[in-house]
């Protein structure tokens, strides 16, 4: 155990290295840990919540946004095979003077008792009522009943009043109970059926049906009885399904933080490695000695490795805890999804996951062990006597790396490009990232050396020594650009990829944003829409010289797969104001066109010129995929249609959204207020594109907001792996330095040979950083994000924030590597030289 | 009479105190309190005619049909059953166009007093009308509630019921006229007569049918008594509860008693209707119908004390009441929260068995919720 002393104190003695290589792998482990506990904890709350929903029901009936005809209600509840059909008519509405939305669900309180008891309300008794009111309260038409987390996040309490839009109309509801069932965090109301279907214009109307089987029914058996009877569109679904697609939906984007994450504590290893390659030489005198009086040379290889995984297991203990802060300051700040929008309206509590937990301190003790390998290995094989009698760091100078194996795992990226998504997971993508940084890092030592092959030997004695040493010993340098190298990529591929997609969005807003103003009924996804009288008083507002409306929708078109949005509004026949992609196939007379986005082409497998079929209003029509448009709004799939072909196929004439072009001369403010009135009540929400595009740039940069933290943490870490190395390597040579003090040096032109040095180490990570970070961007953008979010985006490279950064990376590196140095450059040069002799 | 029982009993399923709103509020003048509904009135003088008036009549708040009988199977001691359709307007939704508005709602509620199992076995069914999972007809008597139903067939009903761990599916032959109750179907509940519904028994009919019991088919028959009432302003002011009894006499005579009982016991308004064996029916006001409790049973669940013995004073005639078993207390607490007792019995005269029938009894307990 006294060797644990010698080893593991050893960390100790070099602190601030130990420090560094600490911090990078609680980083790494913590924003790991981070993301997984805060998807784990909305995915479980999303899962639960779904289970309320669906209480005992054994299959769903599920239909698009607007919902299928009731009459499908009185045929399945008649069926054999059920014991009880519960019916569902959901309505999205806002509250009035809010940004407050509310889903609202239509139930039969008769039938949700046998399916799903967690619905069930409980009128709560208001003293200044007549008592034979209150009694029949769970069938008034202005009770809602909400559950205890709705009602604080409206804060309202059972007796008060609440106001919320039915369609353009103001509608008075009274909160008249509670669900004493409902899961604590989960925000939900529910009135009677009869009334939302009245309030909401939805007569008819339902969204979906529960169906609790006849014990004993096998559900397979029983759906395949029961499909027949669906029209089009509408599907039977096992409740978990939709569990599942959620789940589904947030993989993509959890997986792609969860992998930035790994490139931290990757980026950590190194950090590791480069902390304990330079331990091991400065040790070479020490552990030649531990080998001369009897210590194996596996021992010594296992001690060395502890040494890494202790500092491993340190950082991964506290980031495993940190992370959890994280997680928690997370949700608190941005929600469940990170800022994504996959979960709205959920509020998800922690949970502490052990197997996850105990994963990540794998993780951390794994990084701080393959980070000390190497050095390890090389200490183990040196020959004691030889190394006792010469103490140098020539085993570290002299490697050369292993170029060849880092060509390989480059050129292995290539093929790994093209994989096809695993489990609709872009595995070849990150696979190929990592065969491209780890091969060069491989590669680094090669590069370098060629590097100072080129540099001219001439100017001032430091420049020159600076030049000579790189050429001599690669090695050095290579330590110290290791970690330049990862952190640059990371960023570099980061900000390439960000900058991409932001500019994309932007150019796409602006295409598919073309009018002066836009109009729609409220926030409301469902409820609100614009009848025919109030299109033709819109389109008779004076100053308004155009108008165009969109019908939105969604669309099953797959069970077990999430909806497709649906999209209604004027398209002319060649698509010339879409976002397209590619060219538009010619649609023969008298066929339907339909623009697919990139994401049903890509799920769906439909094409240009496909003909396919489309369950619109209960049956399926035939329809040309004309062409593909880019879609940066909706992940699971849109399509759009010529809004004439949409009434002519429905019969449906109502709309929610407007496009409003002014006539020239008019003033937008005025017209939007005259729009607004038109509407009355304040139900109608006007904006100008401008304030759209801010929002949604907003959202955008929100989203990605997890992503700048990590590549300040890579930057950060970076910086630290050149601090580190040339602290560890400015120690390694203090009898160099006292040397060339002897020969005549002054202090300054040693710090500034190592300014120098330190330049040239970061020079060369910071140069390969952005040549393998522009390759990874670009696998980002053309094989990961079209693969994940099935979008592509036009490459934009930001070329000044790109070169500001790296001047300051390179800058700064320098100013580390003086700092480093100055303890060295400080002592007595004589002492210095005579230490070792 | 036992409306207002099952109704609370009802009341719990999915909704907590609908059926409880069937009444009027205390203080309240019934109808008139809905300014938007006006519910039809019951007054003197109607003549009920049939097959229509056995049918429902949606214009009133509140109806219902009610079948108590004894059953004997082929093997093993008689046992009691009951079922209940009652009807329900709202008063909401009436100018809603939705299929789901409640204007109409359907509540059902079966049970069975079996000796061998020592209590009941009840289970119950609520729904609004429409959709062709529960309905009405006005021109004879069937209403439906799933696969739970009653229907009038030329001289017999047919009422089928699936129940959770029972079922039955029995024919009820007519052997004879309706009996009015009250003055010729219009019976009063209070002093007051705007407290009033109309009010037919069919007392002696001929059962013959099936009962699964413990997932055994078993053919029964037995004697029944029906009731159909139906009103727009029931219980009065200053009752909390009431008893009613129901008997088919071996004779082929019945009888029909019910009082309202006030807070302390005594009663507010007593009726009762003799139909003698030769057919001559007898209407008895307030002042000819006594009840005296003889024997007192306290419920093991709920602590209630209950007069499950009586004597009856009927005009000059006394008689004794004995149930079937004990505890025939309907215990709901969990589903609705309402306990009554409500069961079969036996009629003696001079320590003579000379009829059978139903008895109920609310407002015992302090949990019933009551206007």
């Amino acid at each position: 155990m006294r060797l644990a002393w010698v080893f593991l104190g050893s960390l100790g003695r070099r602190r601030a290295a130990t420090l560094l290589s600490f911090a990078a792998i609680v980083l790494g482990v913590a924003l790991g840990m981070a993301v997984q506990a805060v998807n784990q904890a909305a995915l479980a709350e999303f899962g639960r919540g779904l289970r309320t929903l669906a209480g005992a029901a054994d299959l769903q009936v599920v239909g698009p946004r607007t919902g299928f005809d009731e009459a499908l209600y009185a045929r399945l509840a008649a069926r054999p095979e059920v014991a009880q059909a519960s019916p569902v008519l959901e309505v999205r509405t806002e509250r009035i003077g809010t940004t407050d939305t509310l889903n609202i669900l239509g139930l039969d309180l008769f039938a949700v008792g046998a399916v799903t008891p967690a619905l069930l309300a409980r009128p709560v008794e208001i003293d200044d009522r007549a008592e034979r009111e209150s009694r029949l309260t769970s069938l008034a038409e202005d009770s809602v009943f909400l559950s205890a987390a709705a009602q604080t996040a409206l804060a309202v309490q059972p007796g008060d009043r609440l106001s919320v839009y039915a369609g353009s109309q103001p509608l008075e509801l009274r909160v008249a109970g509670d669900l004493p069932g409902a899961a604590e965090d989960r925000r939900l109301a529910v009135m009677d059926i009869a009334a939302v279907q009245n309030h909401f214009d939805r007569i008819g109307r339902l969204t979906r049906i529960d169906l609790k089987l006849v014990e004993g029914l096998d559900v397979q058996a029983a759906r395949a009885a029961l499909e027949p009877l669906l029209p089009a569109g509408v599907w039977l679904e096992v409740p978990q399904a939709a569990e599942g697609q959620a789940s589904n939906l947030s993989r993509a984007y959890r997986v792609n933080l969860t992998l930035l994450a790994a490139m931290a504590l990757i980026t950590g290893a190194f950090l590791v490695f480069s902390a304990q390659a330079l331990s091991v030489v400065r040790r070479h005198t020490e552990l030649a000695f531990l080998r001369a009086i009897g210590l194996a040379r596996r021992q010594l290889f296992v001690w060395l490795l502890a040494e890494g995984a202790l500092v491993g297991l340190l950082g991964a203990v506290v980031g495993v805890a940190l992370g959890h802060g994280l997680a928690f300051g997370l949700l608190e700040l941005l929600g469940g999804d990170l800022g994504a929008g996959f979960f709205s309206g959920l509020s998800p509590s922690l949970r502490f996951d052990p197997w996850a937990s105990g994963l990540y301190v794998l993780l951390g003790v794994g990084a701080g062990v393959a980070g000390a390998w190497l050095p390890a290995r090389d200490a183990a094989d040196i020959a004691p006597a030889q190394a006792l009698k010469a103490s140098d760091d020539s085993a570290l100078s002299q490697r050369r790396g292993h170029p060849r194996l880092g060509l390989a795992l480059m050129l292995m990226s290539l093929p790994l490009c093209a994989l096809p998504p695993i489990m609709e997971l872009p595995l070849g993508g990150y696979l190929a990232i990592f065969g491209l940084l780890a091969g060069s890092i491989l590669w680094l030592p090669m590069l370098a050396s060629g590097f100072a092959r080129i540099l001219p030997l001439w100017g001032p004695v430091p420049v020159r020594l600076a030049a000579a040493r790189l050429r001599a010993a690669p090695g050095m340098g290579a330590v110290a650009a290791t970690g330049v190298l990862a952190s640059v990529a990371l960023v570099v591929a980061m900000a390439i990829m960000v900058n991409s997609l932001r500019d994309s969005v932007d150019v796409w807003l602006g295409q598919i944003l073309p009018a002066d103003l836009y109009l729609r009924a409220g926030r409301v996804q469902s409820g609100g829409v614009l009848d025919e009288a109030l299109q033709a008083r819109l389109a008779d507002v004076p100053g308004v010289a155009h108008v165009e409306f969109t019908r939105h929708d969604s669309l099953r078109l797959v069970p077990g797969q999430p909806p497709v949005a649906l999209l209604a509004r004027p398209v002319s026949s060649d698509g010339r104001e879409l976002p397209l992609v590619g060219s538009a196939h010619a649609v023969a007379e008298g066929e339907t066109a339909i623009w697919i986005s990139e994401a049903l082409h890509d799920l769906q497998g439909w094409r240009p010129g496909d003909r396919v079929q489309l369950p619109l209003a209960g049956s399926e029509v035939s329809v040309r995929v004309t062409g593909i448009w880019r879609d940066y709004a909706r992940q699971t799939g849109s399509l759009m249609l010529d809004l004439a072909d949409y009434r002519r196929l429905t019969g449906d004439r109502s709309v929610q959204d407007a496009a409003i072009w002014l006539t020239p001369g008019a003033d937008a403010f005025s017209v939007a207020e005259a729009l607004k009135s038109a509407g009355g009540s304040g139900a109608l929400e006007v904006t100008a594109p401008g304030e759209i595009r801010a929002i949604s740039l907003r959202i955008f940069d929100r989203t990605f907001a997890v992503t700048y933290v990590l590549e300040a943490a890579a930057v950060i870490i970076g910086l630290a792996g050149v601090a580190a190395s040339f602290a560890a390597l400015a120690a390694a040579r203090r009898r160099e330095f006292g040397l060339l003090r002897h020969l005549g040096l002054t202090r300054g032109q040693i710090g500034g040979l190592l300014a120098l040095e330190g330049s040239l180490a970061a020079g060369i990570g910071i140069l390969g950083g952005l040549t393998v970070g522009g390759a990874i961007a670009w696998i980002l953008i053309e094989v990961v994000n079209r693969q994940s979010f099935h979008w592509s985006m036009d490459l934009s490279v930001p070329w000044l924030s790109l070169l500001v950064f790296a001047g300051t990376l390179a800058g700064l590196a320098s100013l580390a590597a003086v700092l480093a140095g100055r303890q060295a450059m400080r002592q007595d040069a004589v002492l210095a030289v005579r230490e070792d002799w | 009479m036992h409306r207002r029982t099952c109704l609370l009993a009802l009341a719990g399923l999915p909704l907590p105190r609908i059926l409880a709103a069937v009444e009027p509020s205390a203080g309240s003048n019934g109808a008139e309190t809905d300014s938007k509904v006006a519910f039809d009135a019951v007054l003197p003088g109607r003549v009920l005619r049939f097959p229509d008036d056995e049918g429902a009549h949606p214009g009133f708040r509140t109806e219902w049909w009610y079948v108590t009988g004894w059953l004997k199977g082929t093997e093993g001691d008689p046992f009691g059953f009951q079922i209940t359709f009652f009807r329900v307007r709202t008063g909401i939704g009436e100018d809603n166009p939705s299929a789901f508005a409640p204007r109409q709602l359907l509540l059902a509620h079966a049970a069975i007093a079996d000796p061998r199992l020592g209590r009941l076995r009840h289970d119950q069914r609520a729904a609004r009308t429409g959709f062709e999972r529960a309905g009405y007809a006005t021109d004879r008597a069937h209403v439906r509630l799933d696969d739970w139903s009653f229907e009038q067939m030329d001289d017999h009903y047919v009422t089928r019921v699936n129940a959770e761990d029972f079922a039955y599916d029995l024919r009820l032959a007519f052997t004879g006229p309706p009996m009015f109750n009250g003055d010729q179907g219009f019976s009063r509940k209070a002093p007051d007569p705007y407290h009033a519904s109309y009010y037919y028994s069919r007392p002696q009919l001929q059962v013959d049918g099936q009962v699964t019991l413990d997932g055994r088919r078993q053919a029964v028959s037995g004697r029944a008594w029906m009731d159909h009432e139906w009103s727009s302003a029931y219980s009065p002011e200053g009752a909390d509860g009431w008893d009613w009894v129901g008997l088919n006499l071996d004779d082929g005579g019945a009888l029909m008693a019910f009082r309202m009982r006030r807070p302390d016991g005594t009663a507010l308004w007593a009726s009762a209707t003799r139909r003698f064996s030769d057919g001559r029916t007898q209407s008895l006001g307030p002042e000819q119908v006594e009840w005296f409790p003889i024997r007192r049973w306290q419920s093991p669940r709920t602590g209630i004390e209950y007069p499950i013995e009586w004597d009856l004073r009927i005009g000059e005639r006394r008689y004794r009441l004995q149930p079937l078993m004990d505890d025939q207390e309907l215990d709901s607490r969990r589903s609705t929260g309402t306990i009554y007792w409500e069961g079969a019995m036996r009629l003696f005269e001079d320590e003579r068995e000379i009829g059978r029938g139903y008895l109920e009894m609310t407002g015992y307990g302090n949990r019933i919720q009551v206007g």
